[in-house]
């Protein structure tokens, strides 16, 4: 749990933060049967970067990176609100289930296409992902021919803004996908061989695992992710933006994971640290809104939260700090501090 | 292996061997695209389309010619375009206060610079990944564009819009300020390169770290070197873009980065680092915006099939650069 601190204590100081400028932070009440509240507003709206970054993480312990996930979120949104919106009936349950289907389905498809310029072609993950991410902007944009496609369909409106049992179904899809990759990966073997295609993948290809196809499953996984994201992203908005939508939150996933501790040179991960970091994001989100800083500053902000917890989880940086063992290498650190200040 | 010729002989070689061959791909592809377009359309074989499109994108090659220094180094800078959009903001609301253009130019200079170096730094000396090391700096340059201002500051100062509209004419063809300090800028990366202590050390760090570090290159000095380098070019591609659109705004060059990533490595540079010329950038910009001039000229063409065309003449590059690596190694292993 040591590695957790950090995240954590963030986190911790966040609410705290919050509950200091609206008392009422952690209030929860029951208001026509659904859950209210500021804590259940957070869950809500880091539920699609939880799943993007839960892709992520994954993809980065095999020592890969995905560009592409916040592309594959604007095409799942639009192919979905498309084939929504040319139905007879938009309220028809069957209807909103293909476009779901298919919207998973293409995701899955571009998942493929990622994997195999990875596993098959050889070629470095950050290239191969970014021909998606910079390719499928414009693909998004070519299915919803450039508009903004609104639909009014109450099944699809339910994915991201619909409740269950009194909770957010979005929060109950995007934990109940955590919960089952969590299982999965750290009640196999999978994990595990997951971590060695991180640290060697030719040595772990010579201990006799399938590193490609290991390889290819984490990146369908990231697109599917990703794709189930973009759902809810354009139901709860009831709108698919080919654009805007999912813009940058690749880097807002490659940030959760980091924060959650998983090293992006891969070999090494933990899925609780990023769906940690994901609230985190989310929170900081919040919490600027609570305390009243002027949204204009909110990327500032996060920036100096990015800077704080990277330097935090840096093993030099903390070698300045302690004394007792003198770092060779630390050392003309110090006065480059400042610079920074 | 090879017998040891001067330093210089054998660098030239082992970059034309590698690269020759993609660097050439994209010359042959700007080649047959222009081809195609003057078959095409009318008016497309006048000098001034080609001059056009580096009026156009005299501030994407700055850009990515500091891009081209850090994938050399085998680092990326996702950072460029939020300090191209600081920088225009900076600009616009200095000039607003009525400051010298020419402190103006300065200062921008320097906050560029600055963010380079503190991002270099960071890289350096905590061991944090490029990747995330520019992406707060992305953040931080964003934020502070909103912080100065969340509308779009026009800019009216009479120098800088002389400056940004002056039309160097010659022979009936005219170009723009941008492209002349464009050429330059090219002209010097290409230099320091080629020719420069700086542009060794950065071959081989981009080669190979360890070995860089062992053979007593300032591999700290450089990388900080680079980065620093990025951030002032990505300032004054800032510069040119006020003088192209006279405002400064904080969602300018929204994406930028990508298009500079994607002109480096249709230039072929190769992102692992190690190799790759100035000049394939110039060819990948031109490339670039080539298609855009297609595009516009073929008219029912929408915007976004110009990022459908880049995405897949990426993918033709990558795949292209990894065969030719490829055999690269074959070679040296047989």
């Amino acid at each position: 749990m040591k590695r957790f601190v950090w995240p954590v204590g963030v986190l911790v100081a966040l609410l705290v933060t919050n509950v200091f400028f609206s008392h009422s932070f952690f209030s929860i009440e029951m208001r026509g049967g659904h859950l209210y509240g500021s804590v259940v507003d957070i869950l809500r709206s880091s539920s699609p970067l939880a799943l993007v970054a839960l892709g992520m993480t994954l993809v980065i312990a095999t020592g890969g990176i995905d560009l592409s996930v916040g592309a594959v979120v604007a095409i799942a949104g639009a192919l979905a609100c498309l084939h929504i919106s040319g139905l007879s009936d938009q309220g028809s349950v069957a209807g909103v289930l293909v476009a779901v289907g298919l919207a998973l389905a293409l995701s899955l498809v571009l998942g493929v296409w990622n994997g195999f310029l990875v596993a098959t072609i050889g070629i470095q993950p950050i290239i191969a992902t970014l021909i998606l991410m910079v390719a499928g902007r414009g693909l998004a944009q070519l299915i919803t021919d450039g508009q903004i496609i609104t639909v009014n369909s109450g099944p699809y409106k339910m994915i991201g803004a619909g409740y269950w049992l009194g909770l957010p179904l979005c929060v109950l899809i995007a934990g109940a996908v955590i919960a089952l990759a969590a299982v999965l990966v750290r009640r196999s073997a999978l994990g595990m061989l997951l971590e060695a295609v991180g640290g060697n993948a030719e040595a772990s290809r010579l201990a006799g695992i399938k590193s490609r196809w290991l390889i290819l499953a984490v990146y369908v996984f990231a697109a599917v992710c990703a794709g189930v994201a973009g759902l809810m992203i354009s139901s709860n908005v009831s709108s698919a933006d080919g654009n805007n939508a999912g813009l940058l939150i690749e880097l807002d996933a490659i940030l959760a994971v980091v924060i959650g501790g998983t090293s992006l040179s891969g070999g090494r991960f933990s899925i609780v640290g990023t769906v940690l970091g994901a609230v985190i994001i989310k929170t900081l989100d919040i919490t600027i809104y609570t305390v009243g800083v002027p949204p204009e500053v909110t990327l500032l902000f996060k920036a100096v939260v990015v800077i704080v917890l990277c330097l935090a989880q840096s093993a030099k940086f903390r070698a300045m700090f302690q004394r007792s063992r003198p770092v060779v290498a630390a050392a003309p650190a110090d006065e480059k501090v400042q610079v920074r200040a | 292996m090879t017998t040891l010729d001067t330093p210089g002989r054998n660098w030239a070689k082992v970059a034309g061997n590698l690269l020759r061959k993609p660097a050439m791909a994209t010359a042959i592809l700007l080649c047959i695209m222009y081809g195609a377009g003057v078959l095409r359309y009318d008016g497309f074989d006048d000098t001034q389309i080609v001059l056009n499109v580096f009026i156009d994108n005299g501030f994407l090659l700055v850009v990515a010619v500091g891009m081209t220094f850090v994938i050399l180094t085998g680092g990326i800078d996702l950072s460029v375009g939020a300090v191209v959009a600081l920088t225009t903001m900076i600009a616009a609301s200095l000039l607003e206060k009525g400051l010298n253009p020419a402190l103006v130019l300065v200062v921008v200079l320097a906050v560029g610079g600055l963010i380079g170096l503190g991002m270099g730094c960071i890289i350096h000396f905590f061991d944090i990944q490029p990747f995330i090391a520019t992406l707060a700096g992305m953040f931080l340059a964003r934020g502070t564009c909103y912080v100065i201002s969340t509308d779009s500051i026009p800019i009216t100062n009479e120098w800088w819009n002389n400056v940004a509209s002056d039309k160097l004419r010659f022979g009936g063809f005219h170009i723009s300020w941008s492209v002349v300090i464009a050429a330059v800028v090219v002209a010097a990366a290409a230099y320091v390169l080629a020719y420069t202590r700086l542009g060794r050390n950065i071959y081989a760090l981009g080669g190979n770290q360890q070995s860089a570090l062992l053979m007593g290159l300032p591999v700290g000095r450089t990388r900080i070197a680079v980065y620093t380098i990025s951030g002032v070019c990505s300032a004054l591609g800032g510069v040119l873009l006020t003088f192209y659109t006279p405002s400064g705004y904080g969602l300018n060059a929204l994406g930028m980065e990508l298009d500079a990533i994607a002109a480096v490595v249709i230039g072929g540079t190769v992102l692992t680092g190690g190799s790759g010329f100035v000049l394939g950038t110039v060819l990948g910009v031109g490339v670039l915006g080539l298609i855009q001039t297609i595009i516009t000229f073929q008219g029912t063409l929408s915007s976004w099939w110009t990022k459908i065309v880049i995405g897949v003449l990426l993918f033709v590059f990558i795949v292209l650069q990894r065969t030719v690596t490829r055999k690269q190694t074959a070679r040296r292993a047989r």
